[in-house]
């Protein structure tokens, strides 16, 4: 997240690899499939209700954080854990190499975490010669990859299986087959000595139970639990939002996570951990992140993008990821969610490009488990990218802001509106073909590249002001 | 954006409300409700074509009716908020909100009128434009509206609440995506085997109906009023 270049959202969507798009599509709709079948199974109404449910826990635990923090540092700490705040990711990633350190750590393993994207923990690690490796099969995959996650819950979302058994082929130096099950027993194998040779364990998490300092963790594949019992060291880096307050909030936000994330009624493996425990790694470290979360949380109307618990599908329905897959949002966080964080955490003058990458269909929020108003927070970035508000000042380029102005005295006066709709009529002419302007010159073939513009037509207003005279008359005077 | 773009729309509109039984006004000083500088960020923009909206219609009284989930659903759900509560522009602002409906909201809920005589053999499919989908929650009108039309078969739409690209400024600052969008789109409504897609939203309307022209398709892109005004004076 620490980059300094801006988001050409345009660009990237531009050079969009078309097996990218094709691959992101096909596996969208199959969770959005499984998704829809499970959630109807459900009951609709019933999963309205859990939604609004999952909506007011989350926000009332962002309400009290500093609550529900303090509450989770002194049960993590009284069950034996450790816990240190990261005020950023560099002292985030500081936190963990220093642990590392201590420990004499050379190989460590990981379990999926968007954070330790967010913190660019792999890249600090390996600088230090620590060797991190990816346990959740598709993070796995673009790790070998030399990639990064393209979805927030489905890294490899955008390859196909014969693109990763080829991978696999080069990097693995075997002779692989694009079949699921054949190729998750070829990672499998590849990372069962990792497990066990690793000095830590490195997870993000789910969420954080508050009134016993429990970290929840979700995975589909059990990679999550051994890696975080196995090592002898336990590193959980989570952002202090995931925070709820009690296990009956747990029982809800587990119900809809699961199954808005793969379309399951209940995630594979659902790893509970207290602090340190008789069996388990010998150290349990938790690193609670605030990288930007705290001054999110100070925007009234921003906030409730903090309200996410990363089930990816906002994402899976957007038309627009699916027209453009992950790697054109330039950033860690994808699609509607991403077109929120990513300017919320690096600024609209970086990212203010990526707000506008939304027609505001809403699809997103309406599968929203826990109902962000996703359009809303994008209309306020919007808003703060033009007009900037009491976060930062506006990076509106000037050109656009004149064409605003133009426009608003040209339709804020009936009779320069009128006036231009007759000018439209006349000037259109040398273009016109038939009903449509099939090119337009710059700026206005941006509209027509996509398709042609509709001719200025006959003058509805004549139209019934002849009417009027003429109906007027005989009904004698009628008033408004 | 209707009356220079799409003035058959409105025509016919005014006809179809006028057979009704409907008395129909047209404030002279309306131009945009503001939407398209709003969302678009320029917010102080859009408040004031906001003002001069509401000042507008501010001595007409009866429904504000639109052939637009889009322009409706701005002013009802996003002018209250504009403006400071306890303000004569916020209080305004809520009254207007409460009288602004959408065209097949008002001819079903409040004219309580599905067949209004129309005649159309055709296989029509139907479009869900985002706004008045999900913004207005406007689902079964459009449908009980062309359910009653003679001769009027529907045709299933794939994807048909997926949005055809338009998006306003949306169209503009990444016009590469909303093109891939719309050719989604109208390659859905080609091969539904369609002769005439509704789409009863002016923005997707003249985003679909460009599209099937540049690929020379067949399949007319019509608002739903055309097809309620067809043959329609039985």
């Amino acid at each position: 997240m620490e980059k300094t270049a801006r988001i050409d959202f345009r660009e990237n969507a531009r050079n969009a690899s078309p097996a990218v798009v094709a691959a992101t599509q096909k596996n969208t709709g199959t969770a959005l499939k499984k998704r829809a079948a499970v959630v109807a199974e459900f009951g609709e109404a019933r999963w309205q209700e859990l939604r609004k449910a999952g909506h007011e826990i989350r926000l009332h635990a962002l309400t009290h954080l500093d609550r529900y923090l303090a509450m989770v540092e002194e049960k993590v700490i009284a069950a034996g854990g450790h816990v240190h705040w990261a005020r950023d990711a560099e002292e985030a990633r500081k936190i963990v190499l220093k642990l590392a350190a201590e420990h004499g750590v050379q190989s460590i393993v990981k379990v999926k975490s968007m954070v330790s994207e967010e913190i660019d923990l792999n890249p600090a690690l390996e600088a230090r010669g620590i060797r991190a490796y990816e346990t959740d099969l598709g993070e796995f995959i673009v790790q070998l990859a030399g990639q990064r996650p393209s979805h927030i819950t489905s890294p490899a979302l955008h390859m196909t299986k014969e693109e990763v058994a080829a991978l696999f082929c080069q990097k693995l130096g075997i002779d692989a087959c694009p079949i699921p099950e054949e190729l998750t027993e070829h990672a499998r194998l590849r990372l069962r000595p990792e497990f066990l040779a690793a000095g830590m364990g490195i997870s993000g998490g789910n969420f954080l139970v508050a009134e016993t300092g429990t970290l929840v963790i979700v995975t589909n594949e059990g990679n999550g639990r051994l890696a975080t019992s196995l090592p002898p060291v336990h590193v959980a880096v989570v952002g202090i939002e995931k925070v709820i307050p009690d296990w009956e909030s747990a029982a809800v936000m587990l119900k809809l996570l699961a199954r808005s994330v793969s379309g399951s009624k209940i995630t594979a493996y659902n790893t509970f951990i207290t602090g340190v425990r008789e069996g388990g790694p010998k150290e349990f470290h938790l690193v609670l992140l605030d990288n930007g979360r705290s001054r999110i949380l100070a925007d009234k109307v921003a906030r409730e993008a903090l309200l996410c618990i990363r089930c990816g599908a906002c994402m899976n329905t957007c038309p627009i990821y699916n027209q453009v897959g992950g790697y054109a949002y330039g950033a860690v966080y994808q699609g509607p969610i991403g077109s929120m964080l990513t300017p919320l955490l690096m600024g609209t003058k970086l990212a203010g490009g990526l707000p506008f990458a939304s027609t505001l269909c809403g699809a997103c929020a309406e599968l929203c488990p826990v109902m962000i108003p996703i359009p809303e927070i994008l209309l306020h970035l919007r808003k703060r990218f033009v007009e900037g508000d009491s976060f930062e000042t506006p990076s509106v380029p000037g050109a656009l802001k004149a064409m605003a102005k133009m426009g608003r005295i040209v339709l804020g006066s009936p009779a320069l509106y009128r006036l231009g709709a007759r000018l439209g009529r006349i000037f259109q002419s040398p273009l016109r073909s038939g009903d449509w302007l099939p090119s337009l010159p710059p700026p206005l073939n941006r509209w027509t590249m996509a398709r042609p513009f509709p001719a200025f037509q006959g003058d509805f207003r004549g139209w019934w002001k002849n009417r009027q005279a003429a109906v007027k008359p005989m009904e004698g005077k009628t008033h408004g | 954006m209707g009356e220079n773009l799409l003035p058959d729309v409105l025509k016919k509109m005014v006809l179809l409300l006028e057979r009704l039984g409907v008395r129909c006004e047209l404030p002279e000083a309306q131009t945009c409700c503001g939407q398209p500088f709003f969302n678009s960020g320029f917010q102080a923009e859009g408040r004031e074509m906001a003002l001069r909206w509401m000042k507008a219609f501010a001595d007409t009284e009866g429904y504000i009716v639109a052939p637009s989930g889009s322009c409706v659903e701005f002013v009802k759900h996003r002018y209250p908020g504009m403006f400071p509560q306890g303000s004569v522009e916020h209080e305004r602002a809520v009254r207007l909100a409460g009288r602004v409906l959408e065209f097949s909201q008002f001819l079903v809920n409040v004219l309580k009128i599905t067949d209004v005589g129309a005649s159309f053999p055709h296989r029509v499919a139907c479009h869900y434009p985002c706004h008045l989908t999900r913004g207005l929650s406007v689902r079964s009108e459009p449908l009980e509206l062309l359910r009653a039309v003679r001769g009027l078969e529907l045709i299933e739409l794939n994807e048909a609440d997926t949005c055809c690209g338009f998006g306003g400024i949306f169209s503009v600052v990444y016009p590469e995506v909303s093109k891939a969008m719309m050719e989604t789109k109208v390659g859905n409504i080609i091969v539904s085997g369609a002769e005439v897609v509704v789409v009863s939203e002016p923005g997707c309307l003249v985003n679909i109906r460009g599209g099937l022209v540049k690929a020379a398709s067949p399949v007319r892109a019509m608002h739903l009023i055309e097809i309620l005004a067809e043959k329609g004076a039985a």
